[in-house]
């Protein structure tokens, strides 16, 4: 009995004799949560939180990693603001979110209410997954073939016979490269989004999507009065998800086209990784992690202020 | 009702046939030799079938080496992952303390913050530690794991108090609770976790990338990169047997576990990084 002090039966026992032994008890559970928490607790510290404040800091320094350090102020945000490959970067971060979050979820949302609405839908979510899975840099090395502008692309070269179009180098041209990443990202995280939407969409009671069609809804406006607002919060959640992976993807941008070689591909991500571990400017590299984590703070916020008007939750 | 079926079938399975297009082209041309290539690089079929080109590509580069040092990390990060993220879920659904719920939405926000804005920081300090080019670099960082303890205590919430509250009248600790009573009851959860921190692990990219630098040090995925890099010329049957070997072992264990790992990725909706 000794032990019997959880935190549900906390109060009932100390009824018996309030103060004390309550407070014993708190005392006794806050170590054991101590206890439970103290490896990850730590490591989220050392290796997240501690990192974190540290990248604050050098993003106010001049080093590059041997000499001294020095106060540089707002040198090193005004120096990445100003440089005008970090705008061409910004601008790819933001052309890759808009290519690859709409259409990316849309493509999504229809695979999986028509996953819904077939049996043996099982094989086809194994099939759709298969990419989620893979590594990234195997994915960027199967698409660098298929997406290669010589004689070896098969979808160029595919096009270029079967209908006569000649196709952009998709990963060589500044202008397309993007879309080929976008493309490529699509691709391989559709999956996952399938396979979220689609539990979201099993748990929508089936009594509901009877009764709309009782009141003789067809299925587009059932999709659009039922579906789509019950399903708005995994949506929602998605989205945000969806928004911050894209600013971070970084993988298979290096291997499909390594953005040193065509700037149409550098990314904010590519930029920190470049500036810190081909220059060594570690400074100019935090102060651009920074304006990246900046950045997707805004536009989450933004995501959740638009949330209130768009998303329907219970209750 | 049937003609929209067939409608449905008909078009999931071209989409199906466009998710499976590249991985049947890494395989077919991974059979293929460099004249075959040069002459006829959109043939379907390997002529011949070249199968030489997988023992090539695990000749040119320390792959077998790079398998290992794979999946010890994965193996040894799955562990930790495992152990310490259930007893922080633990901590999280069935103790009460003080400061528990702002705790939660602290791990919940840590996870808004995108390792490439920690890296350069991290990498300073995993160099005064003596960690660069070292596995070290890759396992102990990788504990910190916000998703895994909100996976758990999702699982961990839905088994019932009352087996806890039986086994503490009979004596049972904190410690033993958790061990004998929770952990056991919660094993599908931990199956998929497990693989995902093992897939996560596994096809990690971007640390191995900065953190290593010594060929025998190597995970599979950045041996790849390297490959690829050192022989972009034409030799993609190459290329994409050395692809073929890194993918296809994740693919076997993707199949194995496929309705839980799905399940999981889906009910949290968050997905495993």
């Amino acid at each position: 009995m000794a032990l019997d002090t959880g935190a549900r039966t906390g109060p009932r026992t100390g009824s018996a004799r309030p103060g004390a032994r309550a407070g014993r008890v708190r005392h006794r559970d806050g170590w054991w949560a101590a206890f439970f928490l103290a490896p990850q607790v730590s490591a989220l510290v050392v290796f997240l939180v501690g990192p974190l404040c540290f990248a604050v800091v050098l993003a106010f320094m001049h080093w590059d990693g041997l000499g001294q350090k020095e106060w540089a102020g707002l040198a090193n945000f005004a120096a990445v603001l100003t440089d005008p490959q970090f705008g061409r970067a910004v601008w790819n971060t933001v052309k890759l979110a808009v290519l690859t979050v709409p259409a990316g979820l849309g493509l999504a949302l229809l695979i999986a209410v028509a996953l819904n609405n077939v049996r043996g839908s099982g094989f086809y979510r194994v099939l759709y997954f298969l990419p989620v899975v893979t590594s990234s840099v195997a994915v960027a090395l199967m698409w660098q073939i298929i997406l290669a502008g010589d004689e070896f692309g098969v979808l160029n070269t595919s096009l270029e016979q079967w209908f006569g179009i000649t196709a952009p180098d998709w990963l060589g041209d500044p202008d397309w490269v993007i879309v080929a990443i976008a493309a490529v990202t699509i691709w391989s995280s559709l999956g996952l989004n399938v396979v979220i939407f689609l539990a979201g969409l099993q748990t929508i009671p089936p009594q509901i999507v009877e009764a709309a069609r009782m009141d003789g809804a067809g299925p587009v406006r059932i999709f659009r009065s039922v579906t789509l607002p019950l399903l708005s919060p995994t949506i929602f959640f998605s989205t945000v998800v969806a928004v911050i992976s894209s600013f971070q993807a970084f993988d298979q941008i290096y291997v499909l086209v390594n953005p040193q070689d065509n700037d149409g591909a550098r990314t904010i991500v590519y930029q920190v990784y470049e500036l810190g571990f081909r220059d060594f400017q570690f400074g100019l590299s935090s102060a651009a992690a920074l304006i990246l984590l900046v950045l997707t703070l805004l536009v989450t916020l933004v995501q959740f202020a638009a949330q209130k008007r768009l998303v329907h939750y219970d209750s | 009702m049937r003609p929209r079926q067939i409608a449905l079938h008909a078009a999931l399975a071209v989409g199906g046939l466009v998710m499976l297009f590249p991985f049947v082209w890494m395989l077919l041309t991974s059979f293929k030799g460099v004249r075959q290539m040069l002459n006829d690089p959109l043939a379907w079929l390997p002529d011949p079938w070249r199968w030489a080109n997988y023992p090539d590509a695990l000749g040119a580069m320390p792959f077998g080496l790079a398998y290992w040092n794979s999946f010890y990390i994965a193996a040894i990060n799955v562990t930790l992952t495992l152990l310490t993220s259930a007893m922080a879920a633990y901590a999280f659904a069935r103790i009460r303390f003080r400061g528990s719920e702002v705790l939660f939405v602290v791990f919940l926000a840590t996870q808004m913050v995108p390792s490439q804005v920690t890296v350069v920081p991290l990498y300073l300090m995993l160099a005064e530690l003596g960690w660069i080019d070292s596995h070290l670099s890759l396992i102990v960082p990788t504990v910190a794991n916000p998703f895994a303890v909100f996976l758990l205590r999702q699982f961990i919430r839905a088994v019932p108090v009352e087996l806890e509250e039986a086994a503490r009248i009979d004596g049972a600790g904190r410690w033993r609770c958790f061990w004998n009573v929770v952990l056991p009851n919660i094993r599908p959860g931990l199956g998929a976790l497990g693989i995902i921190a093992f897939l996560a692990s596994w096809n990690s990219f971007f640390f191995p990338l900065i953190f290593l630098n010594s060929p025998e040090l190597a995970t599979v995925p950045l041996l790849l990169s390297q490959f690829s890099g050192q022989r972009m010329a034409v030799d993609y049957g190459l290329i994409l047997a050395a692809s073929a070997i890194a993918v296809v072992p994740t693919l076997i264990a993707f199949l194995f576990g496929q309705r839980r790992i799905i399940n999981s990725m889906a009910a949290s909706g968050l997905g495993g990084r």
